[in-house]
């Protein structure tokens, strides 16, 4: 129910008040947006539950909130609070390097991150019921949405034309399940949900995402660490519905004030897209 | 299909569907009021009807389409799409708004939040089989007006409503291959 929408991160209930109030379809709630998380460095694990039952109590809309890699234990503590997806995210510090979460254990459905099919797919046979592409959080910066959003949706086209000889070494290659590989041979899409995160800066960034083929947008600190965060949350939601149309979003482009200011992908210490297994 | 926000591409799956099976139908998605002005009828997906409501606005569609209902235009709303049909919204934002089609008060997320979404079977006048509904933070009917048909209910509560050319259900139909209540809609009510 959350296709066509912008999700975004916020830090507390005033923040959630101002992404509802700008259309969002939900909001993520967690301690610091990963710009912060970056600049802060040390380990980073699931909020506060105070906060996340603040900004529960403050917006009508689904509120979804992370847990580390593989901790298991943070999710259920997110399940029993009620949220309405939990995000096994690469933005906080991975709790098992080997491991992610059983999600069929839970009834709170998980979106987790991949950077290509094959990671996509090894999420959903864990359990996920969203794939979003990881980009690279915090840094403003779309090309590595753009890599991995081409990557996945690349293969997928491919997939779609191989042979039924050639998807059980597209299955080996994936290091993915064959019967998900064949349903997408047949279907030509993930059989979930496909959204696009990390990175996303502009009305600009969201719009090429959607054409590219996500299905919704995650954006993080683009957000709140622009100069007009309500402006520009607007912005963001009507450039993601009018994807297509240049005039829209030119009209919508205009005045918005400092976009997030962004980092360069090879200056980075952390790669955070290179968290998952 | 009203492509705002929301489960429109599996609404629209479901047209093409039936018009695979031979129903004179074609799905088209709505985003703008010249779009509006091209059906003979509408879907409202599920999804999440506040932004739907500001989205509506700021594509400057709600005026066209409020009209358009009052003059009979034939229109079936599922989950989010019936909280906007209703007459009047519980839990909703103060600015939210709704067209009065129907004549009823709606409660948001009246069965609970995303976990406590569940499946049911349901008895529906006019289907001989049940229809197996899915309810994800779903809207509940509240108080009913009396112009205003129950087709179906859950322990008690309406879930599928009726009143002259609009059809409303919390659940979500498109969620599931069984296309009945959109052949429904479209034979009984929009005449197809």
């Amino acid at each position: 129910m959350l296709k066509g929408g912008v999700i975004m991160d916020v830090v507390n209930p005033e923040q959630a008040k101002i992404a509802e109030d700008a259309g969002a379809v939900a909001v993520m709630a967690l301690e610091r947006v990963p710009s912060d998380i970056r600049r802060d460095g040390g380990v980073s694990r699931m909020s506060d539950p105070e906060m996340i039952i603040g900004i529960q109590e403050t917006v009508t809309i689904p509120v979804m909130a992370k847990a580390r890699i593989g901790h298991f234990v943070e999710a259920q503590i997110l399940e029993s609070l009620n949220v309405d997806y939990i995000d096994e995210s690469e933005v906080l510090t991975p709790a098992d390097e080997t491991h992610h979460i059983d999600k069929w254990a839970f009834t709170v459905p998980f979106v987790c991150g991949a950077t290509n099919l094959g990671e996509a797919l090894r999420r959903i046979s864990e359990g996920a019921c969203m794939i979003r592409s990881k980009g690279e959080a915090g840094t403003g910066n779309i090309v590595e949405a753009t890599r991995h959003l081409r990557s996945i949706l690349g293969d997928i086209g491919k997939i779609t034309k191989a042979d039924n000889a050639e998807l059980f070494e597209w299955a080996k290659q994936l290091g993915a399940p064959l019967p998900l590989v064949q349903e997408i041979a047949e279907t030509g899409e993930l059989p979930v949900p496909m959204f696009c995160a990390g990175g996303i800066a502009t009305p600009a960034d969201a719009a090429m995402t959607m054409q590219l083929g996500a299905q919704s947008v995650f954006v993080g600190s683009g957000i709140f660490k622009s100069s007009d965060p309500a402006r520009m949350a607007e912005a963001v939601v009507q450039a993601t519905l009018n994807y297509k149309d240049p005039a829209i979003l030119a009209k919508v482009s205009t005045g918005l004030g400092e976009a997030m200011k962004g980092l360069e992908i090879a200056n980075l210490e952390t790669k955070m897209a290179e968290r998952g297994w | 299909m009203l492509a705002l926000q929301g489960a429109f591409a599996l609404h629209l799956q479901a047209i093409e569907r039936l018009a695979a099976a031979g129903l004179s139908v074609e799905g088209v998605p709505v985003k703008t009021a010249d779009e509006l002005a091209e059906c003979d009828a509408l879907i409202m997906p599920g999804g999440e009807s506040t932004t739907m409501s500001m989205l509506l606005d700021s594509q400057e569609l709600f005026a066209p389409l409020k009209a358009a209902i009052i003059n009979g235009l034939p229109v079936f709303g599922t989950c989010a799409g019936m909280i906007l049909l209703s007459s009047e919204i519980l839990d909703g934002r103060s600015d939210q708004n709704c067209f009065g089609a129907l004549d009823m008060k709606v409660r948001r997320n009246a069965y609970g939040a995303q976990v406590e979404s569940f499946e049911t079977p349901l008895d529906v006048a006019g289907l001989d089989e049940p229809f197996h509904a899915v309810f994800i933070r779903a809207p509940g009917v509240e108080a009913l007006g009396a112009g205003v048909e129950v087709v179906s209910e859950h322990q008690g509560q309406p879930v599928l409503c009726r009143s002259g050319s609009v059809m409303a259900c919390s659940f979500h139909p498109e969620l599931t291959d069984d296309d009945r209540l959109h052949r429904l809609f479209l034979e009984t009510i929009v005449g197809v």
